[in-house]
């Protein structure tokens, strides 16, 4: 899905490396009906959320995620499946999954945004994210926060703040980390997304 | 934990190949950039920076077809700069498949670039780039590839940079670039302590000590380096291990 900012080209690079076909679309009735959707996203919560509501693509989301149908969200992707964040007051996301996103609370003197490589510890074995800790390439000063630890996929901690590196719902799966930016196992993750079981 | 701290092979660029010299100076041949890349990413090398060393105008075309090829064969994060002059730049970079862009010259000239582009692309996909000299014991911010200095004080001008919207900072000594007798660690640690956003060092590394130093006493987030990878002296791989075990957290 096209949300603009997001460097959607190294998605794209990454699957055809992977040999799975995908293309870009702005379309709700695209996104309602493709076997697989991907949500990426860099840049400001509360743009993005008004360009997918203007465009029909949140109502298609919502859809696909009541339908139980799979969806991958990438960083905000991620972010935006939650009910609201901090970074953009009054703005509303997908709220497929209760809770709300807010800024990185981490120990005086360590750097936001989270840029860089860290650990990615699953809290089970997930048909995505697999069962063993993996290291992923992270960028981003806000956290989601579900209300409900039972969502939480797998964690990460950076400087003192542990927050959510995946989230599940059925069968939608967000990572607040760039898979396809995290080498050999952010290719693995995606081809399971791609190729896996519905 | 704290974040583990990155190395970052650079590949400068001039019409479509890797060149390196001492100081910006005596280019030589260093092979293709995506070959170069993809070799550096399968030893463990947790991003790519390509600059363009020639940065002319017209050269954006030749810089947006390297960085098309070079996106394709890595899955690791790409940074891309030099000669990068406006906001139409960065774009056309992002869209070609640049992670992040780092600016140089353009953003001295005019620092509101830099608030553009965070507004535009969001502040992970601007890095400021530093060519600092020290001139009479102060480090100063020089522009064009090193080539006219100014006499802004570097820290008092990234502080400034970072408060507009540069979400990284690339500082480069080119005072050691290329010379491998280690990098720049006093000014890297005064500005990583006084900035909130990554430092990458560069400039100067001769060996996986420098790369040790300027990550410990120096306080860089992550390191760049070029001559010691080109020239086969040291792979990434060789380098993480020295790093691990000398107690520096690396991705392995």
């Amino acid at each position: 899905m096209a949300t603009g900012h997001a460097n959607v080209r190294s998605l794209l690079n990454a699957f055809e490396r992977l040999g799975v076909d995908a293309g870009l679309t702005a379309d709700p009735e695209t996104v309602r009906r493709a076997g697989r959707v991907v949500l990426p996203g860099v840049g400001a919560f509360g743009a993005v959320a008004a360009r997918l509501e203007q465009g029909g693509l949140m109502q298609a989301l919502r859809e696909r995620v009541a339908a139980g149908r799979p969806l991958l969200g990438i960083c905000l992707g991620l972010q935006l499946l939650l009910e609201a964040s901090e970074e953009s007051p009054g703005a509303r996301g997908l709220g497929a999954v209760s809770g709300t996103v807010t800024r990185l609370a981490v120990q005086a003197g360590a750097k936001v945004p989270h840029m860089g490589w860290n650990l990615v510890e699953p809290v089970g074995a997930d048909p995505v994210l697999g069962a063993k800790p993996f290291h992923a390439y992270f960028v981003h000063s806000y956290a989601a926060r579900p209300a409900a630890s039972g969502d939480v996929a797998a964690w990460c901690d950076y400087a003192g703040d542990r927050f959510p590196a995946a989230i599940r719902r059925g069968a939608a799966v967000a990572v607040q980390f760039h898979p396809e930016r995290s080498g050999p196992a952010g290719l693995a993750l995606l081809e399971r997304f791609a190729k896996g079981s519905p | 934990m704290s974040l583990i701290r990155r190395i970052i092979p650079c590949l400068d660029v001039q019409s479509g190949r890797v060149v390196k010299g001492v100081r910006f100076q005596d280019l030589q041949d260093k092979g293709d950039p995506a070959a170069l890349a993809a070799a550096y990413e399968a030893q463990g090398a947790d991003e790519i920076a390509v600059l363009d060393v020639a940065a002319t105008p017209t050269g954006l075309q030749t810089q947006r077809t390297v960085v098309e090829a070079v996106g394709r064969a890595l899955s690791i994060p790409l940074m891309v700069g030099g000669g990068v002059r406006t906001l139409a730049d960065m774009g056309a970079l992002l869209e070609s498949g640049a992670d992040k862009v780092a600016v140089n010259t353009a953003a001295v000239l005019r620092p509101s670039l830099l608030a553009e582009a965070e507004k535009a692309f969001g502040r992970q996909f601007v890095v400021l780039s530093v060519d600092a000299l020290r001139r009479d014991g102060a480090w100063v911010v020089t522009t064009r590839g090193g080539r006219d200095a100014t006499s802004r004080p570097a820290l008092d001008w990234i502080r400034e940079a970072v408060d507009l919207g540069a979400g990284e900072v690339l500082l480069n000594a080119i005072d050691a670039d290329g010379t491998g007798g280690g990098y720049a660690c006093d000014i890297t640690a005064s500005i990583s302590e006084a900035v909130g956003v990554p430092v990458i060092a560069s400039g100067g590394a001769g060996g996986p000590e420098d790369i040790l130093k300027v990550l410990t006493a120096g306080k860089a987030d992550a390191a760049l380096a070029a001559s010691i990878f080109h020239d086969g002296r040291w792979t990434v791989g060789a380098v993480k291990r020295y790093l691990s075990e000398q107690g520096v957290s690396v991705r392995c």
